[in-house]
């Protein structure tokens, strides 16, 4: 321990004594304004303490003098936001809905804002693009619509829903269970899916589609059309093209027959605001399968040869 | 028991205060040469914001201008857009290589002459003895009490340091926007508040330490002392004392009466008094050298006046101490500066510059980046064809308005359209609009028929419609079903 006082022949200075494998460290005084910075970062430390949220309690936190708090600033930031958002949500209020297209910078501020609602709302059951699932929930992503792929068409399902049985403006209608209630004998129900398969054109004709076709004629016309071209008054699917909710197969069209599915979906009107609603269809409008068909009217007019 | 002091000699104070830097004014070839770089250099700070240069309507005609607003970085005819970022990279890595470069071959030049904590500390230095007289007015004026003379002369030169400090930072602000305006509202109080911000936190550190911390900066605070060690080596140009010339010391009369016991050293301490960082340079190589070399002109100045040879402080490198000491001669300094490693350095450091001078001169003003959009992949439509949706991002990066032809190639049957058009308009190809200097995103629908391969390549195509040569396109996939199912 006891070591020779040494002084380090090139520097000068005094050594501390120690040794590392032949390195000796010299014992240079620290610079004096590097203890008074420490001293500052002490001073700074207190400041902190009394001004913001330091010590922790038992149930919660020393305030601070400022009254400050991360809850509180975020608050602030959603108000500034809110403001900064305002012009661009009243003029979406002000503008009717078939009149967005025409505006693209609304139009697209409109689509970006049904984009962060749609991901808050609608993803659960249509997907986080729209795609829908198989056997459950429709795509919005394509160009073919239950009940309308306009613009008003869209917003009207949306703010009413389908299927709310206590209100009145919700997009209704029901599909017999033709199987269930015994309306049809399993024979005859083979027959229709023969005939709903011929004219979608994923079967060739035969006796079976031959009978299904009066069949058709007689219960199904009323609502999906004499050609089976759908009915979106009613959101009867068109059975002729190449997409199916609940798949095409024979298997599932007898299923679909046998007992139907009428989906539902939630009244939005009673949930969110009227511009959250108009930004949302206009989102969903702009997956790629939105119809520049004017007014709903005309959309609505297209079923017409299926009413009864 | 003895106490640590005893055993270890420990000095009566853990900590030191700083003592007193007060170069003494000196002329010679390397103060010349240090006035002469600190004059480029400012002139470079202060004045390159305040060239134009004509960029058409669409850009702003500020010859060096870093537009975060906008991000875009315009340096004279280039300018960097934020994808284009690895310019910057290679500019900072040409950075690096070229202080290995300067390093190798003399040492730390970049701390004496170029480096802005020597620029502005030299700079205020010279404010010290405008004001306060040279080396020994100065201390005289430091070590005596306060009186009406001391206090209007620091009053005055904190103020000048603080004008000088403002301007420093007032000079910083202009290479983020356009300068004169910038100027003009800055002084009628308009400017963002991260100007004045800005100009207040450059102004509040460059009067900190280029007023006060000055040395210290070099020898606590900087790494690249540190790292310079590493990078010199025995062929690297330093500043020396010649020991084996100048030693044992002794004044001119001594030398006189014992004609062979002493060396050239004279002992006048002028090397010592001139040092901004004050250190003795005859006590070797140290951490608090920047190789400024303004001891070399104190000491060339003595030798010629008391008609010794100059040179007893001079420019040598380790090789060449160890052999004149031994008797030898130097080395030419062409030998120092182009030997094997400084020419690497400098072929690796002219490689980078040409190619990305080669790049910048291929590189096209018309880009595009498609990305497919995954949720969902894929779509089928009603007549069995299948939809893919893409996000192309246009961009313009030329300073006027373009239109652009967006088409698909090796899609037997594809048709598009964007979110503007409607299937039913759908074609091969659909023309795009594009602002000047801006990015363009447009959703485009590709539809086929279906049938096809779960999986294929095929083409998206940027062309501009102007005439100009120029366009870009991107391989990307087409699915029409999901992977492994």
């Amino acid at each position: 321990m006891v070591e020779q006082k040494r002084i380090d022949e090139a520097t000068g200075t005094s050594t501390v004594g120690h040794e590392w494998d032949g390195i000796e460290e010299l014992n240079t005084p620290l610079p004096r304004w590097w203890l008074w910075t420490f001293y500052l970062t002490i001073v700074w430390a207190l400041g902190y303490v009394i001004l913001y949220p330091a010590w922790p309690m038992i149930d919660d936190a020393t305030k601070g003098v400022l009254g400050w708090s991360s809850r509180g600033q975020l608050e602030q930031e959603l108000a500034a936001d809110a403001k900064r958002r305002a012009p661009t949500a009243d003029a979406i209020a002000a503008t009717d809905i078939v009149d967005l297209p025409a505006k693209p910078a609304l139009m697209q501020a409109a689509v970006q804002g049904g984009g962060a609602a749609f991901r808050v709302h609608c993803v659960q059951c249509h997907g986080a693009g729209g795609a829908g699932l198989k056997k459950l929930y429709p795509s919005l992503t394509d160009d073919d619509w239950l009940w309308g792929g306009d613009l008003g068409s869209i917003h009207y399902t949306i703010t009413n829903g389908i299927r709310n049985p206590d209100h009145p403006g919700t997009r209704t209608s029901q599909m017999p269970a033709f199987g269930r209630d015994g309306i049809l004998d399993p024979a005859q129900i083979s027959d229709v899916v023969s005939f709903v398969r011929t004219i979608s054109r994923q079967e060739k004709a035969s006796a079976s589609s031959a009978r299904g076709a009066t069949l058709f004629a007689d219960n199904c016309a009323v609502c999906h059309g004499a050609g089976g071209e759908g009915g979106r008054q009613v959101g009867a699917p068109k059975l002729t093209d190449a997409i199916w909710l609940y798949g095409g197969g024979r298997e599932s069209l007898t299923a679909t027959i046998n007992q139907p599915r009428n989906g539902v979906m939630p009244r939005w009107g009673e949930r969110l605001d009227p511009v959250t609603i108009k930004m949302l269809a206009t989102y969903v409008y702009s997956l790629g399968g939105g119809e520049k068909v004017p007014a709903a009217p005309a959309a609505k007019g297209q079923g017409a040869d299926g009413q009864p | 028991m003895a106490s640590p002091e005893d055993l270890t000699g420990a000095p009566a104070s853990l900590y030191a205060a700083r003592k007193g830097v007060y170069p003494k004014k000196v002329d010679g070839f390397f103060r010349r040469l240090k006035w002469a770089i600190m004059a480029v250099t400012l002139a470079i700070y202060y004045g390159t914001p305040w060239i134009r240069w004509d960029r058409g309507p669409y850009a702003p005609d500020q010859a060096v201008l870093v537009d975060l607003a906008h991000r875009r970085f315009y340096m004279f005819q280039i300018e960097i857009w934020p994808h284009e970022f690895y310019y910057v990279a290679g500019l900072l890595i040409m950075a690096g290589i070229g202080l290995f470069l300067v390093t190798s071959a003399v040492g730390r030049a970049w701390c004496g002459y170029a480096c802005p904590q020597t620029v502005w500390t030299d700079l205020f230095q010279h404010v010290d003895r405008l004001i306060d007289g040279d080396r020994n007015a100065q201390l005289r004026l430091a070590n005596g009490p306060w009186s009406f003379e001391k206090l209007w002369k620091r009053g005055l030169k904190y103020l000048v340091y603080l004008t000088v400090a403002f301007w420093t930072g007032g000079a910083w602000i202009m290479y983020f926007a356009d300068a004169p305006t910038l100027t003009h509202d800055f002084w009628t109080g308009q400017a963002a508040p991260i100007a004045y911000g800005t100009v207040a936190v450059l102004a509040a550190t460059t009067f900190v330490l280029g007023g006060f911390m000055r040395e210290q900066v070099c020898i606590y605070m900087c790494p690249w002392p540190r790292i310079q060690t590493a990078m010199m080596d025995e062929k690297s140009l330093l500043v020396t004392y010649k020991d084996w010339r100048g030693e044992p010391r002794g004044s001119v009369k001594k030398a006189a009466a014992h004609p062979g016991a002493f060396g050239d050293c004279v002992d006048c301490n002028q090397c010592v008094a001139v040092c901004p960082t004050g250190i003795d340079i005859r006590e070797g190589p140290q951490i608090g050298c920047i190789t400024c070399a303004l001891c070399i002109d104190a000491c060339d100045g003595v030798m010629s006046q008391i008609g010794r040879p100059r040179g007893l402080i001079d420019y040598c490198t380790l090789d060449d101490a160890a052999s004149e000491k031994a008797g030898g001669a130097a080395q030419p300094v062409r030998n120092t500066l182009m030997r094997p490693r400084t020419l690497i350095y400098l072929g690796v450091w002219s490689a980078i510059g040409a190619a990305m001078l080669f790049s910048l001169g291929q590189r096209t003003r018309l880009d595009l980046a498609v990305q497919h959009e995954r949720s969902p992949l894929y779509v089928q439509l009603s007549d069995g064809q299948i939809r893919n949706t893409y996000t192309l991002k246009l961009r313009n990066m030329e300073a006027r308005p373009r239109r652009v032809a967006v088409t698909v190639d090796g899609l037997p049957g594809a048709v598009l359209w964007s979110e503007t058009g409607s299937r039913g308009a759908a074609g091969e190809r659909i023309d795009v609009p594009l602002a000047p200097d801006s990015v363009t995103r447009v959703k485009l629908f590709v539809a086929a028929p279906g049938g096809g391969p779960a999986r294929q390549d095929f083409t998206i195509a940027a062309r501009a419609l102007d005439g100009d040569p120029g366009g870009d396109a991107e391989t990307i996939q087409f699915d029409q079903s999901e992977a492994g199912q």
